[in-house]
């Protein structure tokens, strides 16, 4: 079988890219779960590293080619920044629900870990075929 | 990289908690601070907290905290009539701060949590960072 560095990382290096990403937007929304009328934000995971796929590096919103133009908001690596639902919104207008947020990113942790290991096993093969299995 | 973010935000985090979680407890302390007067009470204080909308440098994915300010509470002031007070004024009333002490341990509470979640966050993402760095050996 042949294996060279790019079929190494395969989809994993898209999606530790995205988990991070991830894990930034969901520390912030910790960060900010007493402040008054923050919004929470999150990306959509599984569409994002679809479009990541199909569309190699061009995924996401239309490009500007010029600095006049608008520029595309909300987009983090071809994925679109969402607002979270709340599942009871409170009255100073925050949406962040600690123990949701915390789940969140917990798993997204663990996916990276995940994501990882992987990595990291198909690397030790490597290693190992270089040395001649010494 | 995007993980270094994260320390930046929940340490925004940290340090308003922890501002806040310093107006609670001085605001307990001065619980019963008597004085003769309306100006000279201790009036309750409770810091005002904003996002930082434009974070140094990054794509805006993350958005800390910042402390706007730190407002003195305007709840009326505990009128109490006590003419063997030594702090009495003429009319025989002392004067005690606003301060709701119920409020300030929900506060205090709140503030806590918000706290150990912020600096759960800051060692997920050391554990990340260091899984990262010790990859392939």
């Amino acid at each position: 079988m042949p294996m060279n560095f790019d079929s190494v990382l395969g989809i994993h290096e898209t999606a530790l890219n995205l988990q991070a990403k991830r894990a930034e937007l969901l520390g912030a929304n910790l960060a900010n779960s007493d402040t008054p009328g923050y919004k929470a934000r999150d990306i959509d995971f599984r569409a994002a590293l679809r479009d990541a796929q199909q569309l190699g590096g061009n995924a996401g919103p239309m490009q500007a080619t010029s600095r006049r133009h608008m520029q595309p908001e909300n987009y983090q690596m071809g994925a679109q920044v969402m607002y979270r639902q709340p599942l009871q919104p409170s009255l100073d207008g925050n949406t962040v629900e600690s123990e949701v947020e915390m789940g969140a990113f917990s798993e997204n942790a663990m996916r990276y870990m995940f994501s990882l290991q992987i990595v990291n096993g198909r690397l030790q093969k490597l290693i190992t075929a270089f040395k001649g299995g010494q | 990289m995007s993980l270094f973010n994260i320390f930046d935000t929940a340490g925004t985090a940290l340090n308003a908690q922890s501002l806040r979680l310093n107006t609670t407890s001085s605001n307990l302390a001065n619980a019963n601070s008597v004085s003769s007067s309306t100006g000279e009470t201790y009036r309750a204080r409770h810091p005002v907290f904003a996002p930082i909308m434009k974070q140094l440098g990054g794509d805006g994915s993350s958005i800390g905290v910042q402390v706007k300010g730190v407002v003195e509470s305007q709840e009326p002031l505990r009128m109490e009539y006590n003419p063997q007070h030594p702090m009495a004024n003429e009319e025989g009333y002392i004067f005690l701060p606003n301060v709701n002490v119920v409020e300030e341990m929900a506060n205090m509470i709140s503030a806590s949590r918000s706290y150990q979640t912020n600096v759960e966050v800051m060692n997920s993402a050391k554990q990340m960072m260091m899984r990262t760095l010790s990859m392939g050996q």
